[in-house]
């Protein structure tokens, strides 16, 4: 028993060198800027940069589009699957999984080659169109993570006698669906959000791909360039990965719901 | 599951009952989406890959990946693909049996949860950024290592920009996959199972290579099959890491969109046909190796 004690301790020391090392160095040459001493000017330049607040507050409103479309999409379509076409759910579930096993950067392929701007539905036509197709594919990228944690969610109450009891009360579809079933369902849809929008702040592919001026290739434009912001930009990534990961954690603790680990 | 009845033992309201001939109309937005965003975009690249530049059926695509400038795309994909899994199935083990049985503090199982979920979904950009400010040229680890212990990292041929570069880097998000999806199945290693075997007599070694093992090789393969597809399919990272010096599948098939550099159109629908076809099959294993481990898992 006491060498397993050691053999578990020598697991996790080793996991915890590899996983503090990166960040501690990363921080540390985020602080070299100034010669000689260390100092925060790499975080100051690149908040500075107007073009890291263009892209960002780029990529917050994709994401926050991403979001809406997503839950609008996959709320309504999680709940009728429970309530009336139990017998669609292994399609649906497998379709949504989709996104895991298809490469995001053949994804986009795809669509650069059948909505360009000969074809009949032309996204990349014009920017506002590049947009939307661009918020559809992370609509896609994201289809996994919402729609588990949507349908986790929607497997603890009972959809069913809810939506009886809303109709013998006299309430239409659409007051059942975001007077009832939505905030029954809130503890997933801010899971699925969170996470959605972890993807969607540093997403490079699809972004670069589509030409959108986008955080990501923000990101590799300067890395590509510069010496001690990109590893400002790395912690600053960090936080924000760590920051959506803790506000799914408090939601989940909060509704006692379990959320799904992929 | 067990929640959901099956529609005939419902008695439906009279308003319900009339539209019931319509109720797959409630499916169809997510159907279109799906059709228009998804499906239809790789159906493209399918049948692309098996068409010539006039549209006419040709095998052509699919022998012209075997020309070597591909083959060894493929081949060095493949190689940190399956490097980076099985390190990261390996030590992703260790860390999840020593949180689970190790008896360590009680708090740190949590601690490495958590931070297991943030580290999965460090990937991109920034995290190529993290290895160059750690074992790049002037990274923290190759500056220490040079002025304490006057170890020049460089001078051993080491390069972060490599095949070896590229696997220690994706190991930090899987890794912490492999942690995360393993837990659970740890955790189904019932101490009854312990408790039988060393009563009839078996050693720790015993028990791990008779009782636990088979009933976690699925779970241990299935998870690597799924880190291998994870790191298959990712390109952000490499790009970030090494531009296009690095000749994976994912970088050829970006530069393939953005300038057609295989001059063949088609031939970048063949190779896109070859990453679903990698990454599907790895996938489809994936899942029937779970369907075996959850048979003792549950």
């Amino acid at each position: 028993m006491k060498t397993q004690r050691i053999g578990a301790w020598i697991a996790f020391a080793i996991g915890a060198i590899y996983f503090l090392v990166p960040l501690i160095g990363t921080f540390e040459f985020s602080l070299r800027m100034r010669r000689g001493e260390y100092s925060f000017d790499a975080y100051r330049v690149v908040f500075s940069d107007p073009n890291f607040q263009a892209t960002f507050g780029y990529s917050t409103i994709l994401g926050l589009m991403t979001i809406v479309f997503g839950v609008l999409l996959v709320v309504p379509t999680a709940y009728w699957i429970r309530l009336r076409l139990p017998h669609l759910r292994p399609i649906v579930e497998f379709i949504t999984l989709m996104p895991l096993v298809i490469p995001a950067i053949v994804i986009v392929f795809g669509y650069l080659r059948i909505y360009n701007s000969s074809s009949i539905l032309p996204f990349t036509g014009s920017r506002r169109m590049t947009d939307l197709l661009l918020m559809f594919g992370y609509v896609t990228l994201s289809l996994p993570y919402m729609y588990r944690a949507v349908d986790t969610a929607m497997r603890a109450i009972d959809v069913r006698t809810l939506t009886e009891a809303a109709e013998s009360l006299g309430a239409g579809w659409p007051t059942i669906l975001f007077k009832v079933i939505f905030p029954n369902v809130l503890s997933g849809v801010l899971s699925g959000a969170f996470i959605t929008f972890a993807i969607v702040i540093g997403e490079f592919t699809l972004a670069s791909l589509l030409n959108r001026p986008a955080f990501g290739p923000y990101l590799q434009l300067v890395g590509a360039n510069r010496a001690y912001e990109p590893s400002a930009l790395a912690v600053i990534s960090f936080a924000i990965t760590w920051f959506s990961m803790a506000l799914i954690q408090l939601v989940s603790r909060l509704n006692k719901f379990k959320v799904p680990s992929v | 599951m067990s929640s959901i009845p099956d529609a005939s033992s419902t008695a439906l309201t009279p308003s319900l009952a009339r539209r019931l001939p319509l109720e797959w109309l409630g499916v169809v937005p997510f159907f279109l989406f799906a059709i228009m965003f998804l499906i239809w975009p790789t159906l493209f690249l399918i049948v692309g890959a098996f068409q010539d530049q006039a549209g006419n059926f040709t095998f052509q695509n699919i022998a012209d990946l075997f020309q070597p400038s591909i083959m060894s795309a493929y081949w060095i994909s493949i190689r940190i693909s399956l490097a980076s899994a099985l390190g990261g199935a390996l030590i992703g083990f260790f860390l999840a049996w020593a949180i689970v049985l190790g008896r360590l503090p009680s708090w740190l199982r949590p601690t490495v949860l958590t931070f297991s979920g943030v580290a999965s979904n460090f990937a991109g950009v920034p995290l190529a950024f993290a290895f160059l400010a750690t074992l790049g040229r002037t990274g923290l680890v190759t500056v220490l290592l040079k002025n304490y212990l006057g170890f020049n990292l460089y001078a051993t041929g080491f390069n972060l920009l490599s095949f070896l570069g590229l696997t220690l880097t994706y190991l930090f998000f899987q890794i912490p996959l492999m942690v995360l999806i393993l837990t659970p199945a740890l955790d189904g290693l019932k101490k009854e199972w312990r408790e039988a075997a060393s009563i009839l007599g078996a050693t720790s070694t015993q028990y791990w290579r008779m009782v636990a093992f088979p009933i976690l090789w699925p779970s241990l393969l299935g998870t690597s099959l799924l880190l291998f597809a994870n790191a298959f399919g990712a390109i952000a990272t490499a790009y970030a890491l090494t531009g296009s010096s690095l000749n994976i599948v994912p970088i050829l098939l970006y530069a393939q969109i953005r300038g057609d550099v295989l001059h063949n159109q088609n031939l970048g629908y063949a190779l896109a046909l070859g990453m679903i076809v990698i990454t599907g099959a790895s996938n489809v294993l994936y899942i029937w190796l779970r369907m075996r481990a959850e048979r003792w898992l549950k």
